[in-house]
C-alpha cells in the first residue's frame, strides 16, 4: 500500500499546468515517503513514469526469460532416460509457463498487454535472460542447469519478494518457492551422475565447466557497467548490486560443488579470509556482451522458434477467438463465416 | 496354479498394454513443450502428459520394472494403439487424437474403477484425470470445429485422418474386464455427440484397416513410432546398467 498522501493527491486533478507540476511534485514526495517507508507500491498508485518504464521492462524480460528457456530443458524430455526423471522435467517446464504466465499478469498491472510485450520479444525490442542461449549438449546440462541456473535465478530472486512494486513481490513469492524445488531437484540429478558410472560422472563435470561462468554472468555486468542500478536500487526494485550477488552465489556454490564432487572451472577460486568470501577469476565480459547482442550459439534459435510457434498458433488463436465471440452473440455454426 | 498363473499373465499383459497408451500418448504430448499455440496450452498439454505418465508409471510397474520395459523393449514389444504413436501434426491433430483417447479412457476408466478387479484402485485416481482431459479436448472441438473456415477445415481434416484409429480401442485386451461392445457404442455416441455440436461430419469411412484391427495391441505399428523409440530410447541405452 502507498500512504494516505499519495491517494489523497491522485483525486485532485488540478487544471493548469502549474497546478499540474505542483500535484506531480506531491505525488512525487508520496511516493518517495512510501518507497522510504517500504510499503507497496500498488497498480492504481501514481508512480513515476520511470519507475514505471523500468519495471515494465524488468518483469516482461523475467516474463521472456521463462518462457525462452523452457527450450533448453525442453530439448530432453523425449529423451530423459529414466521415467521418474521425465516426469521431473515435464514438470518443471510446465512451472515455467507458469511462472510466465505469472509475469505476464504483473506486468499487465502496469498498463501493457502480454501480446504487446511477446511482440517486443519477437521482434527484439526485449531482451531475455542471455544463459538460454547456451545449448543443453547433454543429459547432464538439464542438471547444471537446475543446479547453477535456477540457483543464481533463486539468489536473483528472493530480494525481489521485498521489491517496492507489490504485484511483482508477489508473483517472486510464488515463483521462488518452485524454483527452490527445481533447484534442489537439478543439484540431486547431478548427484546421481556424479555417484553413477564414470562415463556419468564425466558427463556431469563436463556439463559444470560449460554452465559454471554464464550463470555467474546472469547477475549482469559489475557494477560500475550496470547503467540502471542506482536508480533501480534506489527505487527498492533492486535490494542488492550485482556483484554482491554473485559474490553470494560463487560462496553458496562452492562448497555444495565438494558436495557433489565436482569441481568448479576456475583456476583462481580460492578462500579468501580477510574478506570472508571466495575469490574468483576474471568474468569474460566480451562474451556475455556478445551473446546479449545476439551472437551467442542459440540466439538465433531459440527466438526463430518462439517465432514459429506464436505464427503456426496463430489459427488456433483466432478459432478461439471467433468461436468465442459467436458464443457471446449467441450464434450457432451455421453462421460461421 | 496354472489358473492364477494364467490370470497373472493375463494382468501383466492388459497393465502393459494400458500403461504403453498412457507412456507414448504422455511422450508425443510432451514433443509440444514450447511449441503450444498459446501460453496456456503449454500448462494443459504438459499438465495432461504428466497425468498420463503417471498413469504409466502405475501400469508398467504392475508389469515389471518401468525403466526396463519403457527403455529397453523394442518397437514389436510395444502393446499401444496405433492411434497414440500417431504424430502430433497440427493442433487440430493433436486435438483429434486427445478427443477418441480421452473419450475412450474415461468410459474404460470408468468400468474398471466400479469394478473389484487389479485396475480398480488406478483407475478410481485416472477417471478424474481424463475426465479433465476430455473435457480439455472436446472444448477446443468446439472452438477449432465451431471456429474459422481454417479452424474447421483443419478440424475436419483431422477427425477424418484418425477415424480409421478408432476401432482399435475397442478390440477386446484379455485381462480387463469391461463390456467392450458397450463402452464401443457409449463412445461413438459420446464422439459423434460432440462432433456435431463441432459443425464437423461425423466420418463415414471404416474405423478399422486392414492393417489397424488389433495390430498395436499385436504389436504391429505404424512407421512413425520407431522413430519415437529411437529418441525416447537412445540415452538409457547408451548406458547399460546405469542409474540415473
Amino acid at each position: 500500500m502507498a500512504t494516505a498522501a499519495a491517494r489523497d493527491t491522485a483525486g485532485s486533478r488540478a487544471f493548469d499546468a502549474r497546478a499540474d507540476a505542483d500535484d506531480t511534485a506531491d505525488h512525487e514526495r508520496a511516493f518517495d515517503a512510501a518507497v522510504a517507508a517500504d510499503e507497496r507500491i500498488e497498480p492504481r498508485d501514481w508512480m513515476p513514469d520511470a519507475y514505471r518504464a523500468t519495471l515494465v521492462r524488468q518483469i516482461a524480460q523475467h516474463a521472456h526469460s521463462e518462457i525462452i528457456g523452457m527450450q533448453p530443458e525442453a530439448n530432453w524430455i523425449t529423451r530423459a532416460p529414466s521415467l521418474r526423471r521425465k516426469a521431473i522435467l515435464m514438470a518443471k517446464v510446465q512451472d515455467e509457463a507458469g511462472h510466465g504466465l505469472y509475469l505476464y499478469s504483473a506486468a499487465e498491472t502496469l498498463g501493457t498487454s502480454r501480446e504487446e510485450l511477446l511482440d517486443k520479444l519477437h521482434t527484439g525490442r526485449q531482451k531475455y535472460s542471455s544463459i538460454f542461449n547456451y545449448p543443453t549438449l547433454t543429459w547432464a546440462d538439464v542438471g547444471a542447469i537446475g543446479w547453477l541456473v535456477d540457483g543464481a535465478a533463486i539468489t536473483n530472486q528472493v530480494p525481489l519478494c521485498r521489491c517496492s512494486y507489490g504485484p511483482y513481490a508477489r508473483a517472486m513469492v510464488r515463483v521462488c518457492k518452485e524454483e527452490s524445488f527445481h533447484q534442489r531437484q537439478g543439484y540431486e540429478l547431478l548427484l546421481a551422475l556424479s555417484k553413477g558410472t564414470p562415463e556419468q560422472h564425466a558427463m556431469a563435470q563436463d556439463a559444470v565447466d560449460r554452465w559454471w561462468w554464464p550463470s555467474l554472468m546472469m547477475f549482469g555486468p559489475p557494477d560500475d557497467e550496470s547503467p540502471h542500478s542506482a536508480q533501480s536500487m534506489a527505487w527498492k526494485i533492486k535490494r542488492h548490486s550485482n556483484d554482491e550477488l554473485r559474490q553470494r552465489f560463487v560462496d553458496i556454490c562452492v562448497p555444495q560443488a565438494a558436495s557433489l564432487g565436482l569441481t568448479l572451472p576456475d583456476p583462481d577460486l580460492k578462500w579468501n579470509e580477510e574478506r570472508g568470501h571466495h575469490d574468483f577469476g576474471p568474468i569474460d565480459w566480451a562474451e556475455f556482451w556478445d551473446v546479449l547482442k545476439g551472437n551467442g550459439p542459440c540466439n538465433e534459435e531459440r527466438l526463430s522458434r518462439r517465432r514459429r510457434a506464436h505464427e503456426e498458433g496463430a489459427w488456433v488463436r483466432e478459432a478461439a477467438a471467433a468461436h468465442a465471440a459467436r458464443q457471446t452473440n449467441g450464434e450457432t455454426g451455421a453462421t460461421r463465416a | 496354479m496354472t489358473t492364477t498363473s494364467a490370470k497373472d499373465t493375463a494382468a501383466t499383459a492388459a497393465a502393459l498394454a494400458l500403461g504403453d497408451d498412457a507412456l507414448v500418448l504422455s511422450h508425443r504430448l510432451g514433443e509440444w513443450a514450447g511449441h503450444a499455440p498459446v501460453l496456456e496450452e503449454e500448462v494443459a498439454l504438459a499438465n495432461i502428459a504428466l497425468d498420463l505418465l503417471g498413469q504409466a508409471r502405475v501400469l508398467l510397474s504392475m508389469a515389471g520394472d518401468e525403466d526396463e520395459l519403457a527403455f529397453l523393449r523394442e518397437e514389436r514389444a510395444f502393446r499401444n494403439l496405433q492411434l497414440v504413436e500417431q504424430p502430433n501434426g497440427d493442433f487440430a491433430h493433436t486435438i483429434a487424437r486427445q478427443l477418441f483417447f480421452s473419450a475412450h479412457q474415461y468410459l474404460l476408466y470408468g468400468e474398471l474403477a466400479s469394478g473389484d478387479g487389479p485396475f480398480a484402485p488406478l483407475a478410481g485416481k485416472a477417471v478424474k484425470e481424463t475426465a479433465y482431459h476430455r473435457d480439455h479436448a472436446e472444448q477446443w472441438t468446439l472452438r477449432l470445429g465451431d471456429g474459422t473456415d481454417e479452424s474447421h477445415a483443419r478440424m475436419q481434416r483431422a477427425v477424418d485422418a484418425l477415424w480409421r484409429y478408432t476401432g482399435e480401442m475397442f478390440q477386446p485386451v484379455e485381462g480387463v474386464d469391461v463390456d467392450w461392445t458397450g463402452l464401443e457404442t457409449a463412445w461413438l455416441e459420446w464422439t459423434g455427440e460432440v462432433l456435431r455440436r463441432a459443425t464437423l461430419t461425423v466420418p463415414e469411412g471404416p474405423r478399422t484397416g486392414a492393417w489397424t484391427a488389433g495390430a498395436g495391441r499385436q504389436g504391429l505399428h505404424t512407421e512413425p513410432f520407431g522413430r519415437m523409440l529411437a529418441e525416447m530410447q537412445h540415452l538409457h541405452r547408451s548406458h547399460p546398467g546405469a542409474t540415473w
